[in-house]
C-alpha cells in the first residue's frame, strides 16, 4: 500500500512567557492508503498539535509533512488537500445544513448541478437527508457531528483528520458514531488520521495505534498489539489498566522465559527478545489475567484490602506476600459472590498474558 | 526557521501578503509618517539639531504656562468627573433608584454629542451674555462670568464623566455582591462594607477612570476653544501657534509636551491598572446586592443623579433654546432665521462633512475589521507591530495628529492638504481603533474552527473573509461605523487643522460662529449636529442592522 501521510521528524516548539513548550518532538509516522490510524495520548501530549501540522493550521519548528508522496510543508490549509471533523465542529453557524457541506464544493467551482448531488449523496450517507434547509443550532449534537462529518466527506479529501470528533456527544452515542465512522470509512477507504484522548474509542476504530507522551511517539501498532505487547511502561498503563510487579528472569527454553516474581512465585511466560537469564525484569499483568481462587490454590496467596463493585464486574485490591498490590477484576461478580475485605484467596496468573517489560 | 516558514507560507496565499503589506503600508503613510514629521519638527530647525522650544521650556511662560494650565484642568476635571461618575455607577449598580435607565441614557448624551456643545450651552448661560451672568449683572451689579478655569472644569467635567461612569459601573457589576453580603453578614456596618470590601475592590477601576478621564481633558480641544478665556491650555495654544503665528516648531514642541503625561497616563492605565483589576468578568450578570445602602444614601444619591442630569438636559435644552433666538443675549425672541441660514449658507459645510464622513465610515470600517481579523486570527511576521500601530492613534492626542498631517501631507510626494482626502484619512485612522476593538472581542467570541474549517476546505483568505468572517462579526462592523460616522460629524480636535476653503466641516462652522460671538447661529448648527447623529444612528442601527443581522440572528 502507499503512503499518503509521512511525518518525517516532525517538531513544534511553543513559545509562551519566556518559556518554550515542546509539544511535538521528532515525530515520525507514515499512513497508508486507506488506513485509520489514530493519535492516542493523555491531554498535553502533543496529538492535536501533530493534526493541525498535518492540516497545515499550524506551522512546524522542524521536520516535514508529505501527502501522497508530495511535500506539503510550506502550504497554507486551503492548498492541502486534507479535510477535518473538528472537536467542536467549526459549523458556520449563518448557513444551512445544505450551504456548510456545499460550501467546500463551491470554493471548487464545480458546476452547481454536481453540487446538489454530491452534497445530496453525502447527506444520505451520514443520514441526514430531509435536514438541508435547518440552520446548525437547529440540530442535536449528534447531527452536527454528522455534518462536520459529511462537510469533510464532501470534498473526497486524499486525508480526512479527525480531532476528538466524538468528545461533546454523550457517551451512547458515542459508542454508535464512532461505529458509523468506522463503517463509512472502511466502505470508502478514506486514508484517516484520527485524534482521541479515549483508549476504549481508540481501539474500536483503528487499524493502528500511535501512543504518544510528551510529543514523542511510544509505540505504534495494531490494537491488540498495543494491549498485549506494550513497548514500555508509559503504554501499558495508558492503555488499559495494568499491575507492575517486580520480576527476575531466571531461565530460558523452547520459546519460553521462566520468571520468579518478588515473593518467590516461579512461572513460565511467553519470551520476549532481550531477555537473559538473570536479567531483572517488570512483569505487566493485566487485571483480567488473574484468577481469584479459595485460599491455598494457585500460585501464591493474597488477601482481599478492598473491592468495589460495578454491576458487570468487580474489582479488588489484593495484597501480595512480596508486600506488592495486585489489581484484579473479577467478571460476573454476581455468579461467584463479593468478597469482603480481609478474605485471603488463592491467586493464579495466566502465563500467556504476562509481558515482560525491563526495568 | 519557523519565521522564514511564516514568511514563505505567506507566498502561497497571495492575497493575504497583500493585504499585510497594504496595511502595514498604509499605518506607516498614516499614522507613523506624521507623528515622525511632529517628532522631527519639534527636535530640528533648518535641517539641524536643535529643539530650542525645548530648551526654553521653564523660561518661556508661553509654553510652561498651557502645560501647567492643562494639568491642572486636566487634574480636577479627573478627580470630579470619577467622583461623579462613581455617584452614577454606585446607584445604578447598588440600589434601586427609580429611572436608572434615564439617567443612562441622559449620560451618554456628552459622548454622542460633540464635545463642545456643553462649552457653549455653558456660554449661554455664563458666558459674557448668558442668562445668569446679565441676571447678576442687572440685579446685583455683580460683573462675573465662567471663561477660564472654572468654565474649564465644569464643561469638561460634564462632557466626560460619563467615561467614568461607564467604566466603574462595568467594575461595580462586576463584583459579585456576595462579597459585600458576607461583609455585612459577618456584622459589619453599611459603612464599613463599603470602605473595607466595595472601595478597596472597585480602586483598580477608580484609578482607571481617573486616567482615561485626565486624558480626555488633556486632549480636550473644542471645550478650551470656546470657554479658555485668558486661560490657555495645550491644545488651543497649539493651533494657535499653526494659524495665529504659522509657527509650525512651536505647535510641534507644544503637541510634544502634550504627548508625555497623555502617554503616561495611557500607558498606566493599559498596562498597569488594568492588571491589577479584582473583577473577574464571567460575562453572566450577577444580581446586585441591594442590601448594602441605606434609604437615606438611596434617595441622596437619586438627588445627586437628579441634579446632574437636570443640569445636563438644562445644557441641551438651552442650545436648542438658543437656536431659536435672534442673537442670544441680545435680542432673544424667537426666530427660525438660524436655521434657514444653516441650510443656506451653511449648508456647503453640511454636505460636506456628510460627504466626508460617507467616505470615512465604509473604509475605516472595513480596515478595522480586517486589521482585527490579521491581529487576531492570522500569523505572519510582525503581527504584534500591526496590533501596536493600528492602536497609536488611539492614545495620541488629536491636536498632534492634525498637526502631523499638516506636516507629512502638505508638500510632495504626499500632497493631500486642501482635499477631502486629508479629512477623511484623519477620521478613519484617528477612530479606527475602537472599531478594531470591538471586532476583535467580537472574534473573541467566534470559534476559530469556523474560519480553519472554511480555509480547511478549500477558501482562500478572500473568501473566508468574505463569506464566513465578515458575517459573523456584522454587528461590530456595524456598530463600529456608527462609531465612525458619529466622530465624523462630531469631531474636531485633529481635523480643524485640515479643513480648508474647499473642505469645510459644520463643526468648524460652528466654532466660527462661536468666534464671532453669533451663540444662536453656532447653537443651530449645534442642533443640526445633534440631529444628523441621531438621525444616523437610529437608521444604521436599525435599518441597516436589521437588514444585515436577520440572518445571523436566526442562525443563533
Amino acid at each position: 500500500m502507499p503512503v499518503e501521510v509521512r511525518l518525517q521528524g516532525l517538531t513544534k516548539v511553543f513559545h509562551s512567557h519566556r518559556e518554550a513548550v515542546v509539544a511535538v518532538d521528532h515525530l515520525d509516522l507514515e499512513v497508508e492508503k486507506g488506513e485509520l490510524v489514530t493519535l492516542l495520548g493523555p491531554s498535553g501530549c502533543g496529538k492535536t498539535t501533530t493534526l493541525r501540522l498535518v492540516g497545515g493550521f499550524e506551522i512546524p519548528t522542524a521536520g516535514e509533512v508529505y501527502l501522497g508522496g508530495k511535500r506539503v510543508t510550506h502550504l497554507p490549509p486551503q492548498r492541502r488537500d486534507t479535510a477535518t471533523v473538528f472537536q467542536s465542529y467549526g459549523l458556520f453557524p449563518h448557513m444551512t445544513v445544505f450551504e456548510n457541506v456545499a460550501f467546500g464544493l463551491k470554493v471548487r467551482r464545480l458546476p452547481r448541478e454536481e453540487v446538489r448531488r454530491r452534497v445530496r449523496e453525502a447527506l444520505r450517507l451520514v443520514n441526514l437527508e430531509g435536514l438541508e434547509r435547518r440552520y446548525p443550532r437547529e440540530l442535536s449534537g449528534g447531527q452536527q457531528q454528522r455534518v462536520a462529518l459529511c462537510r469533510a466527506l464532501v470534498i473526497e479529501p486524499r486525508v480526512l483528520l479527525f480531532d476528538e470528533p466524538l468528545s461533546n456527544l454523550d457517551a451512547k452515542l458515542r459508542v454508535e458514531t464512532r461505529e458509523q465512522i468506522r463503517k463509512l470509512q472502511k466502505e470508502l477507504g478514506i486514508t484517516s488520521l484520527y485524534v482521541t484522548h479515549d483508549q476504549a474509542e481508540a481501539m474500536a476504530i483503528s487499524d493502528r495505534i500511535a501512543v504518544m507522551n510528551e510529543g514523542r511517539l511510544q509505540q505504534i501498532g495494531p490494537p491488540y498489539e498495543i494491549y498485549a505487547h506494550p513497548a514500555n511502561r508509559f503504554v501499558a498503563d495508558f492503555i488499559g489498566r495494568a499491575n507492575f510487579l517486580r520480576a527476575r528472569v531466571v531461565g530460558s527454553a523452547d520459546g519460553k522465559l521462566a520468571v520468579e516474581l518478588a515473593g518467590g512465585v516461579r512461572l513460565e511466560v511467553p519470551a520476549v527478545a532481550g531477555f537473559e537469564p538473570g536479567t531483572e525484569a517488570v512483569a505487566v499483568v493485566r487485571p483480567e489475567a488473574v484468577d481469584i481462587l479459595p485460599e491455598g490454590e494457585g500460585d501464591v496467596t493474597a488477601t482481599v484490602v478492598f473491592g468495589h463493585y460495578t454491576g458487570s464486574l468487580a474489582t479488588y485490591k489484593l495484597a501480595l506476600p512480596s508486600g506488592e498490590d495486585l489489581e484484579v477484576e473479577v467478571l460476573s461478580p454476581q455468579e461467584k459472590g463479593f468478597l469482603p475485605e480481609g478474605t485471603r484467596v488463592g491467586v493464579r496468573f495466566h502465563r500467556q498474558s504476562i509481558h515482560l517489560l525491563e526495568e | 526557521m519557523e519565521r522564514y516558514r511564516e514568511l514563505r507560507r505567506l507566498v502561497h496565499d497571495p492575497f493575504l501578503l497583500l493585504l499585510v503589506t497594504l496595511v502595514f503600508a498604509l499605518l506607516a503613510l498614516f499614522i507613523v509618517y506624521p507623528l515622525v514629521r511632529v517628532l522631527a519638527t519639534s527636535l530640528f530647525y533648518r535641517g539641524e539639531f536643535n529643539p530650542k522650544y525645548f530648551l526654553q521650556f521653564f523660561e518661556r511662560r508661553y509654553l510652561i504656562r498651557p502645560f501647567l494650565n492643562s494639568l491642572t484642568v486636566g487634574g480636577l476635571v479627573a478627580l470630579l468627573g470619577t467622583i461623579i461618575g462613581f455617584a452614577f455607577a454606585y446607584a445604578v449598580t447598588r440600589t434601586d433608584i427609580p429611572g436608572k435607565s434615564v439617567f443612562k441614557v441622559i449620560a451618554t448624551f456628552p459622548i454622542i454629542s460633540p464635545p463642545f456643545l456643553i462649552a457653549l450651552a455653558a456660554i449661554l448661560l455664563l458666558g459674557n451674555h448668558g442668562l445668569i451672568t446679565e441676571f447678576l449683572r442687572t440685579r446685583f451689579g455683580i460683573d462675573w462670568d465662567i471663561y477660564g478655569l472654572p468654565g474649564l472644569v465644569l464643561t469638561e467635567t460634564l462632557a466626560y464623566f460619563p467615561l467614568a461612569f461607564m467604566t466603574l459601573e462595568g467594575v461595580l457589576s462586576g463584583i459579585d455582591p456576595a462579597l459585600e453580603e458576607s461583609a455585612l453578614d459577618l456584622g459589619a456596618s453599611r459603612l464599613r462594607t463599603f470602605f473595607k470590601v466595595t472601595l478597596p475592590l472597585a480602586t483598580p477601576g477608580i484609578a482607571s477612570a481617573l486616567l482615561l478621564v485626565f486624558i480626555r481633558s488633556l486632549e480636550d480641544f473644542g471645550n478650551p476653544i470656546v470657554i479658555q478665556g485668558h486661560y490657555p491650555v495645550l491644545t488651543t495654544q497649539a493651533y494657535l501657534a499653526v494659524t495665529g503665528m504659522y509657527n509650525l516648531p512651536l505647535a510641534a514642541t507644544l503637541s510634544v509636551i502634550l504627548l508625555v503625561p497623555t502617554l503616561l497616563a495611557f500607558v498606566l492605565q493599559r498596562y498597569w491598572v488594568s492588571r491589577r483589576s479584582y473583577v473577574t468578568v464571567t460575562g453572566r450578570p450577577t444580581p446586585s446586592s441591594l442590601k448594602a445602602t441605606t434609604p437615606g444614601l438611596k434617595w441622596g444619591l437619586f438627588g445627586v443623579l437628579c441634579v446632574l442630569s437636570g443640569i445636563i438636559l438644562l445644557f441641551y435644552g438651552l442650545v436648542f433654546y438658543g437656536s431659536l433666538t435672534r442673537m442670544w443675549g441680545l435680542d432673544n425672541t424667537l426666530t427660525l432665521e438660524n436655521f434657514r441660514y444653516v441650510f443656506s449658507t451653511g449648508l456647503a459645510y453640511l454636505l460636506d462633512t456628510l460627504k466626508i464622513a460617507g467616505m470615512a465610515t465604509p473604509i475605516g470600517g472595513i480596515l478595522a475589521v480586517v486589521i482585527a481579523y490579521l491581529v487576531t486570527r492570522k500569523r505572519f511576521p510582525g503581527r504584534g507591530l500591526m496590533d501596536f500601530l493600528s492602536m497609536l492613534n488611539f492614545a495620541i492626542p488629536g491636536t498632534i495628529v492634525g498637526i502631523g498631517y499638516i506636516l507629512a501631507f502638505h508638500n510632495p510626494p504626499f500632497r493631500l492638504t486642501g482635499t477631502a482626502a486629508i479629512i477623511a484619512l484623519v477620521f478613519i485612522f484617528r477612530r479606527m481603533p475602537v472599531g478594531i476593538r470591538e471586532a476583535v472581542a467580537m472574534l473573541q467570541q467566534v470559534d476559530p474552527a469556523i474560519e480553519e474549517a472554511a480555509v480547511d476546505l478549500g477558501a482562500g483568505f478572500a473568501r473566508a473573509f468574505r463569506r464566513i468572517v465578515l458575517p459573523l462579526i456584522s454587528p461590530a462592523f456595524i456598530s463600529g461605523m456608527v462609531y465612525i460616522f458619529v466622530r465624523c460629524v462630531t469631531a474636531i480636535s485633529a481635523v480643524v487643522f485640515v479643513v480648508s476653503a474647499q473642505w469645510q466641516l459644520i463643526t468648524v462652522a460652528l466654532l466660527h460662529e462661536v468666534d464671532n460671538a453669533d451663540l444662536s447661529q453656532a447653537a443651530a448648527y449645534g442642533v443640526v449636529i445633534i440631529v444628523v447623529v441621531l438621525g444616523v444612528i437610529l437608521l444604521l442601527d436599525n435599518v441597516l442592522g436589521k437588514l444585515i443581522l436577520r440572518r445571523w440572528q436566526r442562525a443563533r
